[in-house]
């Protein structure tokens, strides 16, 4: 592989691994701080329970998430120095704001569940929410550098690459970042409670029915918010979509294979963009609707990729991206509404939710997961051959240090081994401390269901 | 012309902050190392270990990054150069700490493997402080090269410096003793007698023992950095305060039953005192001869926004550290919990 691929493919791996446990991070954090709530609005021990046993898979999964994030972090000085460079005086503000959101959230974290015992309920619900709010600030500031790379802004570049007219601000509050960011977090919540909907729907399959009940209450909450998020992950895709329009064009047209400018563009479903024979093969066309969907009127123009320089061209396979995300984004979201109509008509009542939608929830959040890999996956394929939009290719930012491919073998073969173990951890520990024994030492006992962890 | 005052704030930042990662890093990973000595033989000094690294490892980790960060933020010219030449050293050491933090976090919720995990855990943290602080020696010269592009590290002149494996064994004495210290102290506030007897005498063993592996490593510095050691020669009045510092701390651990509190302190002054005085000796350079403070220093805007951002966060955050600290190092009911 020549070294610039590697160099993405080592970044790419390195980030398709860290964003499960990032995006679980929010997602997850978001669910407990609502299960809290719910506890103590309507003293439901239920959702107590519910709370510890996420919590404490979430503790695991940071095991993980901390580690592949301080490697993302430090690993973008190495692979990508000539980047950082232009970062360091442009937009470092992100980078820097963002380690105070991620010492917010592992303090609230360890208070939250190491002083469990220690706090009041509204102080336990108040520290699970500082958990999600530092969670969540953190995916919104490094969108920020993500989309400043989508949509530079803020500094000025001399041909032989100094950089003057720095304004750190306004490169923070570049064009595409309120869009993005909305559209990262709110994917994020709604992966988050996929995640739950899944765990649920499985243990309905599994378990007897002493513990219906409650795994009713989690399948309900989880369907409820994935409804209202996985609603406004499309909204806001939208809008994304809409500022792909109006400031990378080139990156939009890739996406839908549009080669000539034009009114009354077409969108095209499925299929294969062949740049050669400028046509996309066995895709299926719905007349005007990308015009509308550009700028929600038919007669909006569309830029093709024939108004751009041959060698900008973001590679052919993005149409493939684009329509995966969006496809699963609305395959989730009618799932999920099929599902919460069936609930308010039928399953209220006492009805069990049929065994096949059941089975075709337990896949929704490894679905969803897939849906934010390869969204980003397009929002960076989609940028190439630049780094920096209009000012780095990824040819300049990338290392030129050697060693790359031994190091690429190692990292990745780590990633396998700590995704394994995550898995086994999680099955073992779920499996020595069945819900069962919870909700006997609740009966019997009743202890709080907050005590200390370990 | 008056000179520019930024990069010397900035650059006196960044040893701040590589100060503090330092002793917290030292202290975090010592800890787990010994964890993993006592995990069975002297449970009552594995458990201390384990119930301060608990709620401490993320926050701590997060110090590290904050460090990276800056140092990319205030110096990214710097941070090409080193990103580039330490590419390979760097990535072994976010193995290691990846590989450490997971199966530390692991070791907590399974049964039957947790020796193992406890094991590799403290191995591979033990290591991570001895190269952290390798880095250190390819800045003062002899161990890069420039070529037509780019620069390149001299792999076999590094692996085979007397020089650099000093400074290896510095981090690694200097994480035994900080760690150690510490949980002597951190036992004692847990009323905790016989852990904080253990941990008290492997401090006194280790702090003379790092003194002298800190003069033999200036001893044997290599020939290219005669420049720092010149340097160094001029802050002798830094380095005689230092080790006042820590012959106040050291009697202090013989003072009655030994007051770790005070030796705590007077460490913590010692090797502030040692790393402003190593941090003056290596200017005006960050990575000798190529690049010094000023022209890697970052855009001068971007310079105050970030001095603003880390005034407001730290300002904000405060707080949440003062209860943090009041929870786990402070709160009997933690302390001392069974």
């Amino acid at each position: 592989m020549d070294q610039v691929v590697l160099a993405r493919a080592f970044f790419g791996t390195s980030l398709a691994f860290h964003i499960i446990y990032a995006t679980l991070g929010i997602g997850l954090s978001f669910m407990v701080f609502l299960s809290e709530l719910l506890h103590n609005w309507r003293k439901d021990r239920d959702y107590a329970l519910m709370a510890k046993r996420w919590t404490k898979s979430m503790g695991i999964l940071l095991g993980v998430a901390i580690p592949s994030g301080t490697i993302v972090a430090i690993q973008l000085s190495l692979l990508w120095p000539g980047f950082m460079k232009i970062v360091g005086q442009v937009i470092s503000v992100p980078f820097e704001i963002e380690i105070f959101a991620f010492f917010l959230e592992a303090l609230a974290l360890s208070i939250y569940v190491y002083a469990a015992d220690r706090l009041s309920p509204y102080m336990r619900v108040i520290a699970v929410f500082l958990v999600a709010v530092g969670a969540t600030a953190s995916a919104v500031l490094i969108t920020s550098a993500n989309t400043w790379m989508n949509t530079p802004a803020g500094f000025d570049m001399k041909p032989d690459g100094t950089i003057y007219h720095v304004n750190p601000w306004k490169a923070f509050f570049n064009p595409s970042f309120v869009d993005t960011a909305y559209h990262v977090v709110i994917s994020a919540l709604m992966t988050g409670a996929f995640a739950v909907v899944s765990a649920a729907a499985y243990r309905l399959l599994k378990s007897g029915r002493e513990e219906e009940a409650i795994h009713r209450k989690a399948l309900i909450l989880g369907l409820v918010t994935a409804f209202i998020t996985s609603f406004f992950t499309i909204f806001t895709g939208h809008d994304s979509a809409q500022n792909l329009h109006r400031y990378t064009p080139e990156k939009l047209a890739a996406a839908e294979g549009l080669f000539e400018t034009t009114k009354y563009a077409p969108i095209v479903i499925g299929g294969f963009v062949d740049q050669k024979e400028q046509t996309v093969k066995y895709g299926i066309e719905i007349p005007y609707f990308l015009s509308f969907l550009a700028g929600n009127r038919f007669d909006t123009e569309v830029k093709g990729l024939n108004e751009f320089p041959r060698d900008t061209w973001p590679p052919a396979y993005v149409h493939t991206l684009f329509n995966v995300m969006v496809g699963i984004g609305i395959l989730l979201f009618v799932v999920t509404a099929y599902s919460l109509y069936y609930w308010w008509k039928k399953a209220r009542a006492g009805k069990p939710f049929p065994r096949w939608l059941l089975w075709g929830l337990a896949y929704s959040g490894p679905v969803s997961m897939l849906g934010i890999e390869v969204g980003w996956i397009f929002s960076c394929s989609g940028r190439q051959p630049w780094t920096i939009y209009g000012f780095q290719r990824t040819t300049e930012a990338a290392t030129k240090a050697g060693n790359l491919g031994g190091l690429y073998i190692l990292f990745s073969l780590v990633y396998l081994m700590l995704s394994v173990m995550v898995a086994v951890v999680l099955i073992s520990y779920f499996k020595r401390n069945p819900l069962r024994k919870d909700l006997d030492l609740l009966k019997h006992v009743g202890v709080k269901p907050h005590g200390s962890t370990h | 012309m008056v000179q520019p005052i930024e990069p010397s704030i900035a650059i006196l930042l960044v040893w701040l902050l590589l100060y503090i990662y330092s002793i917290a890093g030292s202290v975090d990973f010592g800890a787990s190392f010994w964890a993993m000595v006592y995990a069975d033989k002297n449970t009552r000094a594995g458990r201390i270990a384990n119930r301060f690294l608990s709620p401490t490892w993320e926050v701590t980790n997060t110090v590290l990054v904050l460090l990276v960060v800056a140092f990319v933020g205030f110096f990214p010219k710097a941070a090409y150069i080193l990103g580039t030449v330490l590419l390979v050293p760097v990535s072994i050491i976010l193995l290691l700490i990846a590989i450490r933090s997971a199966f530390m976090v692991f070791a907590y919720s399974v049964e039957g493997y947790q020796k193992a995990l406890r094991i590799i855990s403290g191995l591979t943290g033990l290591f991570v402080p001895a190269l952290l602080i390798s880095a250190l020696p390819v800045t003062e010269g002899g161990f890069v090269r420039r070529l037509a592009d780019r620069e390149i590290l001299l792999f076999d002149k590094w692996l085979s410096s007397p020089s650099v494996y000093l400074y290896m064994l510095f981090g690694l004495t200097s994480e035994l003793f900080l760690s150690s210290l510490f949980l002597a102290d951190y036992s004692r506030e847990s009323s905790d007698d016989e852990a904080y007897r253990l941990y008290r005498k492997i401090a006194l063993i280790f702090g003379p023992v790092t003194i002298l592996v800190a003069v033999l490593t200036l001893y044997f510095s290599k020939p290219e950095a005669q420049w720092l050691l010149l340097g160094l020669s001029r802050q002798k009045e830094w380095f005689a305060l230092s080790i006042i510092a820590f012959l106040i701390a050291y009697v202090s651990l013989w003072w009655k039953d030994g007051r770790p509190r005070v030796a705590v302190v007077f460490v913590a002054i010692q090797y502030a005192l040692a790393t402003f005085a190593y941090g003056v000796a290596h200017l005006p350079y960050i990575v000798y001869p190529f690049m010094t403070v000023n022209e890697a220093f970052t855009n001068i805007d971007t310079f105050y926004s970030l001095l603003k951002v880390f005034a407001v966060g730290l300002a904000l955050l405060l707080p949440g550290f003062l209860v943090f600290w009041r929870f786990f190092l402070k709160d009997k009911r933690y302390l001392q919990k069974s």
